[in-house]
């Protein structure tokens, strides 16, 4: 499917602004699942400084605002054929090795009481796929979508907790149990297209697993399916904050004001 | 029995004989007049040192010795041999564990060991700093237990500290016994500062033009380190900078001067990893950079000693050294390891509380003597209380045997006292060279029979000597 994307992202500052930056990881790498056929960063109010591949892959830019701003745009927009393998990214990899997704962070920790239900869904399954969907379908159950109960430093215990979370929480549950199990997970952050419309609300978020003699696997908890040719993978690393598509710092005071808009269609 | 590095039997090791002969003909009153002198310029000069946790003495005096700690020639060159192996396999380790593991697949060190190792930072992996250069600056911890028994007690691979007492006390002696510098010949240390700055310039990125600028980044005055950093800066003639005197202009990271932002190309920082970069690490942390990591990766600038270099002297890794050795260098470890207990092994750990009174027990993580046990100078009670930490968590501990470490004398009004030692050498890592300035810094127990020379804990420190055989 070909995939048409412009992801802007807009900060108004009330005072001019004496000093920002901004981390972005906005610019998708090619796979068996995507390929980049046009991509491109730009930034009004502001400039790229310094870009590099990070230790997970991931294509970052660091951008700052131009002194005495108080706009400042950031938009990624470009052109993606996508293919449906079912979520199989298949066995690629970096310098970043298996164990290092094996480790549990602080936001993706659950105390072995919370995590048991979820394990014993996972386990039960015949294998690691469909385990996966199990658990897709047991944290939907136990944690439903919801916009307005979590944040984004809800970690994947206190969500299960509220009983309520978007994809990033999602996302941290899943992979805090599958690392639990003993396999390595990690987070990707990226695009989807929902039929039917071309303004998406936010960016979205889903989990991968790597499974012995297959690699990884996509599964997105948020809809209870493995990525199709709908999604296009931005960035990944071990939770949110490794693979947040932008982060950013600012000095001084005054309030700021962010608004986010995301196109996706084909 | 302790080794005594000045007496062998009824006379005097050869390195001390031009010394002790002229140590006969001086005048203690003298000698304790000059002892007061050399305290009253550390105090102008402002050589300081903070202690952690102890709120009556922010600012104390590391009490300096007069006596020399005096190594021959021929010890020196085995010494310094085995430093620079060390020094390089340290390197040769943190490219290794930071790019291909392969000591991790070859099974020499266990993966846990560095995958829960808070040291170890992912933001490295494949990423390899300019000119191949991880630890600019190390500092190895060396104490000695015979003629020809030099132990590594400790690796500093991040920010080792105390090489400018190591040059002042040098000054001082020069100010205050000219006369024992013209009988015989000791090697300069003054060279230091100029090789350092030689050495990061070395080290500046592939893309630098022009003569490279180097500048020192320190937490601010309240570090415990501040004079160290000032005085460094100083002496390299750099600029001495804090974290909001940076910002990022044009990819690379520029310090404000009164002509504008100008760029730095190599920053020997002196704030720890967590605090570097809140862009990348700790977010609340006022006293980095904001995206130095960013501009690190993308090429731009040299930072000293690299960030992850911790994961290499941390206490469990240090009971490896003797594999990580052989394993990059091919050559077996010229300096020895103290026989150390992993606590994280059940045999070790039991092994470890039935011997504790004999034992020195150190924090995997700890530095500067901090959460350490001395066995044989613990009470019943301290014993009791320690092994309840150890059991709670044996994976935070090593045990090392209480090794009987050599004594220099001290001076005292009473004349000459052993007391115990360490010795602290230097090397400078660039892309070319390893650099080891002859000598480095003794730290001595100033309480009799003490062997925690750490300065937090009261620990002096002492002129070194290298002779010109």
């Amino acid at each position: 499917m070909q995939l048409f994307v412009t992801h802007a992202t807009h900060y108004t500052y009330d005072t001019p602004v004496v000093y920002a930056l901004q981390k972005a990881r906005l610019r998708p790498s090619g796979s068996k699942l995507q390929e980049i056929e046009a991509w491109d960063l730009t930034v009004e109010g502001g400039k790229i400084e310094a870009g590099y591949r990070d230790h997970y892959g991931n294509n970052v830019d660091l951008i700052s605002a131009e002194p005495g701003t108080q706009s400042l745009v950031i938009t990624a927009q470009g052109t993606i054929n996508t293919h449906d393998l079912a979520g199989v990214l298949g066995p690629v990899y970096g310098r970043a090795p298996l164990w290092h997704f094996q480790q549990i962070t602080p936001v993706t920790r659950l105390t072995d009481e919370v995590a048991a239900p979820f394990l014993g869904v996972f386990r039960a399954a015949p294998n690691p796929i469909e385990g996966g969907h199990a658990l897709c379908h047991e944290i939907l159950s136990k944690v439903a979508y919801d916009t307005d109960k979590t944040h984004a430093a809800t970690t994947a215990q206190e969500a299960i907790a509220i009983g309520h979370g978007v994809c990033q929480d999602h996302s941290h549950i899943f992979i805090a149990v599958a690392r639990q199990a003993g396999f390595a997970a990690r987070y990707v952050s990226g695009y989807l297209r929902i039929d039917g419309r071309v303004h998406q609300d936010a960016n979205h978020a889903w989990a991968e697993i790597h499974v012995p003699d297959l690699g990884w696997v996509g599964f997105d908890v948020s809809n209870g399916i493995s990525p199709d040719d709908r999604y296009v993978r931005l960035a990944v690393g071990r939770d949110a904050r490794d693979a947040a598509p932008i982060s950013g710092l600012r000095m001084g005071n005054g309030g700021e004001e962010l608004m986010v808009s995301l196109q996706v269609q084909q | 029995m302790y080794f005594c590095e000045m007496t062998a039997g009824d006379g005097v090791r050869g390195p001390y004989a031009d010394y002790d002969a002229w140590f006969a003909q001086q005048d203690n009153a003298r000698l304790a007049q000059k002892s007061r002198e050399a305290e009253a310029f550390f105090r102008q000069t402002g050589i300081t040192f903070n202690v952690y946790g102890d709120k009556d003495a922010e600012e104390r005096l590391i009490p300096f010795d007069l006596v020399p700690r005096i190594l021959s020639g021929r010890e020196w060159d085995k010494l310094s041999r085995g430093v620079d192996q060390r020094v390089r396999a340290l390197n040769a380790f943190l490219h290794d564990i930071y790019n291909r593991q392969e000591i991790l697949r070859a099974g020499i060190v266990p993966i846990d060991l560095i995958a829960q190792n808070d040291a170890y930072l992912p933001q490295m992996m494949d990423f390899v700093p300019p000119g191949g250069v991880y630890t600019h600056i190390v500092g190895t911890d060396l104490v000695r237990t015979g003629e020809d028994d030099f132990f590594v007690l400790e690796d500093n691979a991040r920010t080792p500290s105390g090489v400018s007492y190591m040059l002042e006390n040098r000054e001082t002696m020069l100010q205050m016994f000219p006369e024992l510098f013209s009988k015989q010949k000791v090697k300069r240390v003054s060279d230091y500062p100029k090789n350092l700055r030689a050495s990061l310039e070395a080290s500046a990125p592939p893309n630098c033009k022009g003569r490279p600028c180097v500048a020192v980044l320190t937490p601010g005055i309240h570090n415990s380190a501040y004079f160290e950093h000032s005085f460094l800066a100083d002496q390299m003639g750099v600029q001495l900078v804090e974290g909001h005197d940076l910002r990022i202009v044009d990819g690379h990271i520029a310090m404000r001067t009164t002509r504008g932002f100008k760029v730095i190309d190599v920053l020997y920082r002196r704030v720890d990893d967590d605090f570097l970069d809140p862009l990348t690490f700790h977010p609340d942390s006022m006293l980095g950079v904001p995206g130095i990591m960013d501009v690190y990766r993308a090429g731009n600038i040299t930072i000293a000693n690299a960030p992850g270099t911790g994961v290499a002297d941390d206490k469990a890794i240090y009971s490896y050294m003797p594999d990580i050795v052989e394993f990059y260098t091919g050559e077996k470890a010229i300096l020895k390891n103290v026989e150390t207990f992993r606590c994280s092994e059940p045999d070790s750990l039991k092994y470890t509380l039935d011997n504790l009174k004999d034992l020195v027990v150190k924090e995997v993580h700890g530095s500067g003597g901090y959460g350490m046990l001395v066995g044989p100078a613990a009470s019943k009670a301290e014993l009791a209380a320690f092994a309840d930490k150890l059991r709670a968590n044996p994976a935070n501990y090593i045990a090392q045997p209480t090794l009987s470490l050599s004594t220099v004398p001290i001076f005292t009004e009473a004349g000459l006292a052993p007391r115990h030692v360490d010795l602290r050498p230097f090397a400078l890592v660039s892309p070319e060279q390893v650099n080891i300035v002859p000598g480095g810094l003794t730290r001595v127990a100033m309480t009799e029979g003490s062997l925690v020379v750490n300065s937090s804990q009261g620990g002096g420190t002492k002129d070194t000597w290298v002779l010109e055989d």
